[in-house]
């Protein structure tokens, strides 16, 4: 039992981790590769690991295991985030039938922060007003 | 039956690897090359997985553990330099 429930788990995480590497090669743009690697290889290592825990039934091994687990949830979309921000500031460009770009304009060159277009400010202000 | 789960999870382990090398070799700018290379690293820390299971030798656990931690450190520094250094191809 014990090994039919690793075997899945590791059979499992492998195809998930086949399904990232395919997003990886066959996604046509940064972002969409990010997307497809971060989520799909994060739940297919933390599966293996899984598979790891309940094969050795340890109390060191499972413990070991959920910090691997744990250390990957945590770091991923973080470095996600700062790959595809430091793409988007780099230039690298967007898949040719992208319908919209909601960051273009809208983030100051020199300093890297983001700064919301004037429309957006006026109803809050009309608020305020009213109050 | 649990021999043929651990050669299918290192047979699927290295398809994903390979694909990954093909993107690392064609990748068009710099950011993809490094999600390429964050995908390696997730692939290595499946590959000690099956080792571990097929081998018994769980210390090897721990090197899981470091490669987790030092991938996210490289992607953080490949995204620094990229931002602070790197030249903009719209320029």
């Amino acid at each position: 039992m014990t090994e039919f429930f690793t075997g899945l788990f590791l059979v499992v995480g492998a195809a998930f981790m086949v399904v990232a590497a395919l997003g990886l090669v066959r996604m046509p743009d940064l972002p969409m590769r990010l997307h497809a690697t971060t989520k799909a290889g994060v739940l297919g290592a933390g599966l293996m690991m899984v598979g790891v825990a309940v094969y050795f039934g340890d109390g060191g091994v499972t413990t070991r295991a959920v910090a691997v687990i744990g250390f990957l949830l945590l770091t991923a979309p973080v470095a996600a985030h700062a790959i595809g921000r430091a793409g988007y500031f780099v230039g690298v460009p967007l898949w040719e039938h992208s319908k919209t770009d909601e960051l273009k304009g809208r983030y100051d060159e020199k300093t890297h922060t983001l700064s919301s277009p004037p429309e957006m400010h006026e109803p809050e202000d009309q608020d305020d007003a009213s109050r | 039956m649990f021999d043929i789960a651990i050669i299918a999870a290192n047979v699927l382990l290295s398809i994903a690897l390979l694909l990954g090398f093909w993107r690392l070799y064609l990748g068009p700018t710099l950011p993809d090359r490094v999600v390429a290379l964050e995908l390696i690293a997730s692939l290595t820390i499946g590959f000690i997985a099956v080792y571990v299971i097929s081998s018994g030798r769980t210390p090897f656990i721990d090197v899981a553990m470091v490669l987790a931690l030092t991938a996210f450190l490289a992607a953080v520094g490949f995204a620094r330099y990229l931002e602070k250094g790197g030249h903009r191809d719209d320029d």
